[in-house]
C-alpha cells in the first residue's frame, strides 16, 4: 500500500514537471542561456568589428585599472584610468536609494490608509492604484519631461501666475529629477505589497496592545510597523534592484549630468561597439546589486524578522 | 464614523494627485491648440489626433505592436496556464524555488535581459533582429504575470471538482477541457488582457531587439527627439494610455467576477 502511494505521488510529480516544461524551456532559452552568453562575452574582447574569443580578464581590468591621478566626482576621488563605470555605479546606487526611500515614505501611509481606514469602495481604490502599474512606463517617465521641462507645465504656470520671469532651469536634467521621476514611475509597484502585509495583521494583536495601555503611536511602532516590515522591505527591493539599472528615466529627464550605469551599458553595446566591455559592466552591476541586497538582509536580520511574523 | 476627514484622508487624496497628475498632462496638452506644452491653455482641438492618424510610420508601428502583443499574450497565457496548474495542483519538490526563479524577469533590471538576449541572438545563434525576437522576449516577461493571475484563480476553486471528474471516468485531457478550463476562464481572459498590455507598452526589451521594424513605444521614443512632432506624440500617448486603462479595467472585471462567482453558497 505504502509503495503504491509513493508511486502515485511520484507520477503526479512527473506530470507536474511535464506541465512546467514549456515554461522551463522559455526560461532556459530567454534567461539562462542569454545570461551565460553575457558572462562568456565579458571574458572576450572586441577587436574592430570582430570579437576575439580568447578568454581574458581585460574588460574587468579596464573597469578597475588604477590610475595615479584620481578623477573627482562630487569631491570623491576615483583612482581609475577609465572612471565612468565606477562613478556611474556609485551615482546609480545613490539615486536609486533616494528614489526607493522616497517611494516607501510616500507609499506606506497610502497603504496604511487603504488597509485600516477605507471601509467602503475598497475595490475602487485598489483599481485606481492598479491602473498606473499597467500603463506605459515610457509615458509615465515622459510625462515628467512635460511637467519639469524648460517650456513645461510648472515653469509656464509659474510664469503665468507672475511668480517668476525666467523659466527655472534646475527643474529638469539633473539627478534629483531622475530620483523623483523614478519614485513616481515605480510607486505603483509598492503600495499593493505593503497593503497586503498590513491587511494580514491580526486585529486582535492591535487590540491587545491597546488593552495593555499602548498609545496609538506606540502601538504603531511596536506592533504594526514590525509586522509589516517584511512586506515593506520586499517592496523596497522591488524598486531598488530594477532602478539601479534603469536607463529610460536618465535618458529622458537626466540630461548629461543625470546619466546612470544603464546608460553606459547601452552606449557600450549600441554606440561605442564594445559589447564585451558592456557585458563586463552589466555583470559587475548585477554582482554589486546582489551583494548590497545580501548585505542589507544580513544587517537587518531578515530571517528573524520574517519568522517572527509567521 | 469619526476620522472620516483625518489627515490621512487628505494625504491619500494628495497621493492620488501625485500618482495621476503628471500622466494626465499628456491628455491635457494633447487637446491644446499649441505646439508647446505650456500654460495657459490655448484652445480645444482634435487636430493633433488628425496628424497622428495620418502618420504612416505610426500606423506601421501600431500594426507591429498589435501583432506582437496578440501572439505573445496567447503563448504566454498558454504556457502560464500549464505552469499554474502544475504548481497549484501538485506539491512539487522545489515549488518555492521554481516560483522565485520565474519571478526573476520582474526583478533583474530589464537592460540586463535586453543586452543578454541581444547578444545571444546576434553573436551566438546568428538570428537577425525582428519582431520575432521582440515577441520571444515579451513571452518571457509575460509568463510571470500570467502565472500570478492564473495561480490565484486556480487556488480559488475546489480541487475536488477535478477529482470528481476523474472519478466519473473522464481522462486527464477531458477533465482539463470540461472542468479546469471553464473554471479558470475568467483568469485566462484576465491573463490575456494583462499580457497584451505588458507587451504593448514594453519599451526596454523592444528597444534593443526590434531591429529596423519598431513597435509603438520604440517608434514613439524615436519621435520624442523632434520638438515639432511633440503634439502628435501627445495624441498617440493619450490613445495608448486610454487603451491600457480600458484593458486593465476589463481584466480586473474578469478577475473580480471570477472570484466572486466562486464564493461558496453564492451560486
Amino acid at each position: 500500500m505504502a509503495s503504491m502511494m509513493r508511486h502515485t505521488e511520484k507520477s503526479t510529480w512527473m506530470s507536474g514537471y511535464a506541465l512546467l516544461t514549456p515554461a522551463f524551456l522559455v526560461m532556459a532559452v530567454m534567461m539562462v542561456a542569454p545570461l551565460l552568453a553575457l558572462l562568456a562575452l565579458s571574458f572576450w574582447t572586441q577587436s574592430g568589428f570582430e570579437i576575439d574569443r580568447t578568454p581574458t580578464l581585460a574588460n574587468y581590468w579596464t573597469i578597475i585599472e588604477p590610475s595615479d591621478e584620481p578623477f573627482f566626482w562630487m569631491g570623491i576621488p576615483f583612482p581609475f584610468k577609465y572612471p565612468p563605470p565606477a562613478v556611474l555605479m556609485l551615482k546609480s546606487i545613490v539615486v536609486s536609494l533616494v528614489a526607493t526611500v522616497l517611494v516607501i515614505l510616500l507609499a506606506y501611509p497610502m497603504a496604511y490608509f487603504l488597509a485600516f481606514r477605507v471601509k467602503r469602495n475598497k475595490t475602487l481604490w485598489l483599481v485606481l492604484l492598479t491602473i498606473p502599474f499597467w500603463t506605459s512606463y515610457l509615458l509615465r517617465v515622459f510625462s515628467w519631461k512635460i511637467v519639469l521641462g524648460y517650456n513645461g507645465a510648472i515653469n509656464s504656470a509659474l510664469k503665468t501666475l507672475g511668480l517668476i520671469d525666467q523659466p527655472l532651469e534646475f527643474l529638469l536634467y539633473n539627478p534629483a529629477a531622475v530620483a523623483i521621476t523614478l519614485a513616481h514611475a515605480w510607486i505603483a509597484f509598492t503600495v499593493l505589497p505593503i497593503y497586503v502585509s498590513l491587511e494580514k495583521i491580526d486585529p486582535s494583536l492591535l487590540e491587545a496592545a491597546t488593552d495593555l495601555g499602548d498609545t496609538k503611536w506606540r502601538r504603531f511602532l511596536r506592533v504594526t510597523l514590525p509586522l509589516s516590515a517584511p512586506g515593506t522591505i520586499g517592496a523596497a527591493m522591488l524598486v531598488f534592484i530594477p532602478t539601479v539599472g534603469d536607463y529610460v528615466t536618465p535618458m529622458l529627464v537626466g540630461g548629461p549630468g543625470g546619466t546612470m550605469i544603464g546608460n553606459l551599458i547601452q552606449e557600450l553595446f549600441l554606440r561605442q561597439n564594445n559589447a564585451p566591455l558592456g557585458a563586463a559592466v552589466a555583470i559587475i552591476m548585477m554582482f554589486i546589486i546582489g551583494a548590497l541586497v545580501a548585505f542589507f538582509f544580513w544587517v537587518i536580520g531578515f530571517r528573524k524578522l520574517r519568522s517572527r511574523v509567521s | 464614523m469619526r476620522n472620516t476627514f483625518s489627515p490621512l484622508t487628505v494625504y491619500a487624496a494628495l497621493f492620488m494627485i501625485f500618482l495621476y497628475g503628471p500622466v494626465l498632462m499628456i491628455p491635457l496638452f494633447s487637446f491644446n491648440d499649441s505646439l508647446f506644452t505650456t500654460f495657459p491653455l490655448k484652445g480645444f482641438t482634435f487636430k493633433h489626433y488628425g496628424t497622428m492618424a495620418a502618420n504612416t510610420g505610426m500606423l506601421n508601428a501600431l500594426r507591429n505592436s498589435i501583432v506582437v502583443a496578440v501572439c505573445s499574450s496567447i503563448i504566454a497565457t498558454a504556457i502560464g496556464l500549464l505552469a499554474a496548474i502544475a504548481l497549484t495542483r501538485n506539491r512539487l519538490p522545489g515549488n518555492a524555488i521554481i516560483l522565485a526563479a520565474f519571478s526573476l524577469p520582474l526583478i533583474v533590471p530589464s537592460i540586463v535581459f535586453g543586452v543578454a538576449i541581444l547578444i545571444i541572438m546576434l553573436k551566438f545563434l546568428g538570428i537577425a533582429l525582428s519582431l520575432w525576437t521582440v515577441g520571444a522576449a515579451h513571452v518571457f516577461i509575460c509568463i510571470p504575470f500570467s502565472m500570478t493571475v492564473l495561480m490565484s484563480r486556480l487556488e480559488g476553486f475546489d480541487k475536488s471538482l477535478e477529482e470528481a471528474s476523474r472519478d466519473l471516468g473522464e481522462n486527464a485531457w477531458m477533465t482539463f477541457y470540461r472542468v479546469t478550463l471553464p473554471l479558470a476562464l475568467p483568469g485566462v481572459i484576465s491573463s490575456l488582457l494583462l499580457c497584451f498590455i505588458t507587451s504593448f507598452d514594453e519599451f526596454v526589451l523592444a528597444f534593443f531587439l526590434a531591429g529596423t521594424d519598431p513597435t509603438l513605444p520604440v517608434y514613439l521614443f524615436g519621435q520624442l527627439r523632434f520638438p515639432n512632432k511633440l503634439p502628435g506624440m501627445l495624441a498617440l500617448g493619450t490613445s495608448i494610455l486610454m487603451l491600457s486603462t480600458m484593458l486593465v479595467l476589463l481584466a480586473e472585471f474578469f478577475r473580480k467576477r471570477g472570484v466572486q462567482a466562486n464564493v461558496p453558497g453564492d451560486a
